[in-house]
């Protein structure tokens, strides 16, 4: 199955950059690809990942790749607010995460914790003496956050970070994190389904589609112009607040067979502009104007 | 339906040594639901939406006031009436996964309402039937689905085969709790689609029970029916779809309507949030004196803290329970 197929992305330092797509679009394998750590089902089956210039993340051996988790680029996955062990006291999870790095200094564990959890807003003291049952949704979350940028990486990867959260819980953390990037300049790759979030955070977002790219662009460019079909599909199916109701409406059909996908675009079954050439070749990334990409043969020159 | 001051309590234990608090779930909500209408109840968790729901079908028993189907109170029916009421009040759950018998084909599934009420008896006239309700539901051909177990469909699809399954019996009520919240977003629409094309047709009543406010505002305003933001177990606001969303009363709708990011990225920057006075949610069990809401609300007066606002009709169909607008 071929969740990922052929990326192309960049990261640039200090933005956060938002990945959009649904669900088989292979934003959370990417994420998980850039750590290596995919289920012992997946592989990467070609490629690379580049990190600042210096070192391939899809080749490097585990024992470059240990220096890299956590240190310089860290991932809070999806639903990880299960992911806390309910039978260790928050201070402890922190501790554990040092250790398994390599960083034994308690001391300085338990002072560099208090700082993160104050600057997302806890109460050091009352949270670090808790167990991950005593806090709420949204505490959990930030006490992954924490935990996430706890031995100082240079980026952050959050997979769908407020998916399960209400409203004002959603809308609190948001703002945290958009602090948190302006005081610290940390690089964010902002992963989810919801591109009202990406609106409201990212600088830049790439729409993911079966397994590619569609549209890259930054987020004032891509929703005032969306070029890619599917992002304007995508765009006019999700219900909000905002908007013209009459003109919301689902995208018909479904996802392609992501193990023996058809030949050309992956999105033509459902694109309402298909064309003979879209279910023959895949098409070109074409640059409509500087930082702004589409794969689409309406927009390439034949 | 009709619901007069609706209250229900969830007993909880207090430490080892015995003591009951409530966990006052529902506190206090009326409502009214003829044939046809549309009543979406939006709120953030624990608010009290999906035991309201529950109750109004009968799976909760109310702790306080009363719940009436067709004038008379539900738990005071007749074997018939009863009857009458559970095939007229129909569900439909988030998890399409979880709603349907992994064990049966989607034809023994929908076969089981009609054959146990009545409505096709014979092979032949059971496979009619729920080939008719497949294409109601969008899954066509019929023939394609009809033999499929549901691991074998995808998550739209599954939860199209719950909307046939509730609508087979031709109720007067769908009481839908949170029905696309697992289906993938770019179909979400459709589903909600369906159901209001059902209402069309058969002029079906709907309790839409979400947290996503799009969504409560795309079905309410499409269906033209009414928006009720709920907060710690009372309704706080109810009105027009189009109104609430856009000229909020309540507070803690204002802050909701303020809080929801929207795909704008303009927008959003220039959007002015409005603050809470304090983060923490108020336990259901201990609700703050007077207005609910007087402990995170930005605009609270003395009053708020000692006098349970009313819920008042401020504007035309537009009720709202604050003291801003009543004296």
């Amino acid at each position: 199955m071929k969740a990922v197929d052929n990326v192309d992305l960049n990261v640039e330092e200090g933005e956060i950059l938002g990945v959009v797509g649904e669900s088989g679009s292979g934003k959370s394998t990417l994420a998980l690809a850039i750590l290596r750590l995919l289920p012992k089902t997946a592989r990467i089956a070609d490629g690379h990942i580049y990190y600042k210039g210096k070192i391939d993340l899809a080749r490097s051996p585990e024992n470059e790749l240990k220096e890299v988790r956590w240190k310089e680029i860290s991932l809070i996955p999806q639903a990880a607010l299960n992911a806390l062990n309910p039978t260790l006291k928050i201070v402890n999870h922190f501790l554990e995460t040092a250790k398994a790095h390599g960083v034994h200094d308690r001391k300085w564990v338990v002072e560099r914790a208090s700082k993160l959890l104050s600057l997302l807003r806890l109460e050091p003291d009352r949270v670090l003496k808790s167990y991950p049952h005593e806090l709420s949704g949204g505490m959990k979350q930030r006490v992954l956050i924490a935990l996430a940028m706890l031995l100082e990486p240079t980026m952050l990867i959050l997979d769908e970070p407020t998916t399960a959260l209400d409203v004002l819980t959603q809308r609190f953390i948001l703002d945290l994190l958009k602090d948190l990037h302006a005081k610290t300049n940390i690089t964010m790759m902002f992963i989810t389904h919801d591109i009202a979030v990406i609106a409201d955070i990212a600088d830049r977002m790439a729409v993911m589609y079966a397994g590619k790219i569609m549209e890259v662009g930054d987020v004032y460019t891509v929703f005032k112009e969306p070029k890619h079909p599917y992002s304007i599909a995508l765009m006019k199916s999700i219900p909000s607040l905002t908007g013209s109701v009459e003109e919301m409406r689902s995208i018909p059909g479904t996802l392609p067979d992501l193990v023996n996908p058809p030949p050309g675009c992956r999105f033509w079954p459902r694109c309402p502009h298909a064309m003979d050439v879209c279910k023959k070749e895949e098409p070109p990334v074409v640059e409509l104007k500087p930082g702004h990409l589409v794969s689409c043969w309406l927009h390439a020159r034949r | 339906m009709e619901v007069r001051n609706l209250k229900v309590y969830y007993p909880v234990r207090k430490g080892i040594f015995g003591g009951v608090a409530y966990v006052k779930a529902v506190d206090g909500v009326n409502l009214v639901l003829d044939k046809g209408d549309i009543f979406t109840l939006v709120g953030e968790s624990g608010c009290g939406k999906t035991t309201l729901g529950k109750t109004i079908v009968g799976l909760v028993k109310p702790t306080g006031g009363e719940i009436l189907y067709k004038g008379k109170n539900i738990l005071k029916l007749n074997k018939h009436e009863y009857l009458e009421y559970r095939r007229n009040v129909q569900i439909i759950h988030q998890d399409p996964f979880s709603s349907l018998n992994p064990t049966k084909t989607v034809f023994q599934t929908l076969s089981f309402p009609l054959k146990r009420w009545g409505i096709a008896r014979s092979r032949r006239e059971l496979i009619e039937k729920v080939s008719e309700l497949l294409s109601l539901v969008g899954l066509k051909p019929p023939e394609d689905f009809l033999f499929k177990y549901p691991h074998q469909l995808s998550g739209g699809q599954r939860q199209r085969v719950v909307v046939a399954r509730a609508i087979s019996v031709n109720p007067e009520l769908i009481m839908a709790d949170e029905p696309i919240t697992m289906i993938d977003v770019s179909l979400r629409i459709g589903i909600l689609d369906l159901l209001l094309d059902l209402q069309k047709r058969f002029n079906t009543a709907y309790l839409f029970i979400t947290h996503d406010f799009g969504a409560a505002r795309y079905f309410a305003a499409k269906g033209g029916g009414l928006i009720a933001v709920m907060y710690l177990g009372k309704i706080v606001e109810v009105g027009p779809a189009e109104d609430v969303i856009h000229d909020p009363l309540h507070p803690y709708t204002k802050v909701l309507m303020s809080a929801v990011p929207v795909p704008d990225p303009e927008l959003s920057r220039k959007k002015k949030l409005l603050k809470l006075k304090s983060l923490d949610i108020p336990s259901p069990m201990n609700p703050p004196p007077g207005c609910r809401f007087n402990t995170r609300c930005p605009f609270s007066k003395p009053k708020c803290e000692k006098e349970e606002p009313p819920l008042v009709e401020v504007k035309k169909k537009h009720w709202a329970a604050c003291w801003l607008y009543t004296s």
